[in-house]
């Protein structure tokens, strides 16, 4: 796929929580075709303690409107920065980055397993689904209900399982302990997963147990997120694989994590 | 109109721009953002006789005005570049250089003879100086008779352009850089990362796998100016240059301290197109200040 560099306008960043916001941003031109699962490398302007760009997933994408949506967690430096940013700001992306999920082999129920700022790549991947037939549903962890996201981006898809670890929205605990997991019987035919490694890695064991394909969404420390440095390995059993070329999205059981 | 045409030793190259070697990939990496073949050179990853999967994550830490990577050498191995990558990047117009690499001589001579049937690869740069493998690599750029040794063996097996690309981890650059002028190098390029290390506080550990990494991208600009600056002083050969070059301004800095091309690493991640942009600005720059060649800039330092 051609990738692009483009300084796109920045409609609206909305705040979604005390850590989370959303930024829509216009692209100058036709959007290309942006598959879910997919990433932009964003450039952090007029800022002098970061260097590199910073890789945020692809949330949704509006053709018509040619807007592209971004999630986005404060952590550190650049995502505050970002944060900060108004309506009329321009920003520059590099993208479509990275692979994308790929359907089931079935026409048929499908979970996706997300994490705080993990579910980023949900609605636009639960959007894919549904135009080739497939139906999402989703259960999603939060801390607790001050973290929630915006729910209704997904309810459109499909069913939301939630759950916080104080319990204060959805079923107590981590997602891994949802009823939904613990049920007689599981009437999904495979799962997705994104976030925290460890929810990864038990998403990934309980999907195998019941010998279901499952893919995750990884993270790593990238520098160019293009495909050129390297720096962005995961150890699978193809050898090591860039998770910003190869992956993102690897199919769980070719990793070695 | 300027003239941009430089000589690398026995390479003659269309203008003094080219990318640094792990930074551009093989060059395919890049065609969606720019035309390569307007490159002077590129530089590809560094070669190793056989396959290495590199070191372990996290291999990068960003560092202020920069980045450590502690990458270690990840390719396929000679054998793999020969039959299945160099095929596929034959045709571009620009110098395709590999950067040889390895863990002894023998597998730095091994690496040398089987590109040397290569036609389209018309000089290798020879890389004593990688800081992140445990043998070898920067044990032959940091101990004089261990860079003298590698270059003779290798000046044997390889009749067209030699560079050796010297490592900034020593006290006097300009032994190292006599030393290998002095064993038949055509030129040198400089520098290599910088042996460097980052530490989260918060877990006390350190953020690269391997503990240490080399350092890139502007923070080695000055060491790096400094080191070309050095070496133009203490040898005949050419010179090519690098070390944070972000900007046309950068590489004209690189020129005027005595290197005669640049090269161009860090930057390229952040602005993939940026040596395209070099390249016009060196030219722009060249057309207000009145020069017609390129080559009056060269070590045009003034005092
Ligand atoms: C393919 C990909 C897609 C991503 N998608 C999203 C997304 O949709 N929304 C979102 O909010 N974030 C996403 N991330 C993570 C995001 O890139 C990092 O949070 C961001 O780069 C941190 O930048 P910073 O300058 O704010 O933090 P820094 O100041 O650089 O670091 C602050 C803290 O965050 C940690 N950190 C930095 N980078 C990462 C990382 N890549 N992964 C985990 N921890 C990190 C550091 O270790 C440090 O503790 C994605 C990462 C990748 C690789
Ligand atoms: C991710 C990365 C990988 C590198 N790999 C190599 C390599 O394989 N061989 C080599 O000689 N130099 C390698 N280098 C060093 C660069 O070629 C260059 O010498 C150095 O980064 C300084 O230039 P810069 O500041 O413009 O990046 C690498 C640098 C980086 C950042
Ligand atoms: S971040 Fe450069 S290869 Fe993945």
């Amino acid at each position: 796929m051609k990738k692009f560099v483009r300084d796109f306008e920045l409609i609206a960043n909305k705040r979604i929580n005390r850590e989370y916001y959303l930024l829509v941003l216009k692209s100058p031109e036709r959007l290309p075709e942006m598959l879910p699962g997919q990433f932009v490398e964003i450039r952090i302007d007029n800022s002098k303690d970061t260097f590199l760009r910073r890789p945020i997933s692809l949330y949704d994408v509006d053709m018509d409107k040619q807007l592209v949506y971004l999630l986005i967690q404060e952590v550190g430096k650049g995502t505050r920065k970002l944060a900060g940013l108004k309506a009329g700001n321009s920003l520059n992306l590099i993208y479509p980055l990275g692979n994308s999920y790929s359907l089931p082999e079935e026409k048929a129920k499908v979970l996706l397993v997300g994490g705080g700022v993990g579910v980023a790549p949900f609605p636009l991947l639960a959007k894919f689904l549904k135009q080739n037939n497939v139906e999402p549903e989703f259960l999603l962890g939060f801390r607790n209900k001050e973290l929630l996201v915006d729910l209704a981006d997904f309810e459109k898809y499909g069913k939301v399982f939630l759950s916080t670890d104080d319990g204060s929205a959805g079923e107590a605990g981590t997602v891994m302990d949802h009823s939904v997991l613990k049920a007689s019987s599981f009437p999904y035919v495979k799962v997705y997963t994104c976030g925290p490694q460890v929810m990864m890695k038990a998403v990934s064991k309980f999907a195998e147990e019941l010998q279901l394909d499952c893919e995750a969404s990884l993270e790593n420390t990238m520098a160019c997120g293009f495909g050129a440095c390297l720096c962005c390995i995961q150890e699978t059993v193809r050898g090591n694989l860039r998770v910003c070329k190869e992956g993102p999205v690897f199919n769980t059981k070719d990793l070695i994590w | 109109m300027v003239d941009l045409k430089v000589n690398i030793g026995k390479l003659m190259c269309k203008n003094p721009v080219s990318t640094a070697s792990g930074c551009f990939g093989y060059g395919h990496e890049y065609d969606d953002f720019l035309d390569v073949n307007r490159l002077g050179a590129v530089f590809v990853k560094g070669t190793t006789g056989s396959n290495r999967e590199g070191n372990p994550y996290p291999r990068m830490a960003e560092t202020p005005s920069g980045m450590l990577n502690s990458v270690g050498l990840q390719n396929k191995g000679v054998d793999y570049f020969v039959n299945e990558i160099y095929p596929q990047i034959k045709d571009y117009q620009s110098h395709i250089i590999v950067n040889v690499s390895g863990s002894t001589i023998e597998e730095y001579v091994e690496v040398t003879e089987k590109l040397n049937v290569l036609d389209k690869i018309p000089a290798i740069e020879l890389n004593i100086s990688c800081p992140n493998v445990k043998e070898g690599g920067m044990v032959f750029g940091t101990h004089c008779p261990s860079a003298i040794h590698v270059t003779r063996e290798v000046r044997k097996a390889w009749d067209k352009s030699l560079i050796v690309k010297l490592s900034p981890n020593v006290t006097s650059i300009s032994e190292f850089a006599k030393a290998v002028e002095g064993e038949g190098a055509d030129s040198i390029s400089l520098i290599n990362t910088l042996l460097g290390m980052a530490i989260d506080a918060r877990t006390r550990k350190p953020v690269l796998a391997t503990v240490t990494g080399g350092l890139s991208g502007p923070a080695i600009k000055p060491v790096a100016l400094r080191m070309v600056w050095q070496a133009y002083h203490a040898v005949k050969i050419p010179i090519i240059g690098m070390g944070g070059i972000m900007n046309a301004t950068d590489a004209i800095e690189f020129i005027l301290a005595g290197a005669t091309a640049i090269q161009i690493g860090t930057a390229n991640f952040i602005d993939p197109a940026v040596s395209i942009k070099v390249l016009e600005g060196i030219e722009k720059y060249c057309d207000e200040q009145g020069v017609t060649n390129v080559n009056e800039l060269v070590g045009a330092l003034e005092s």
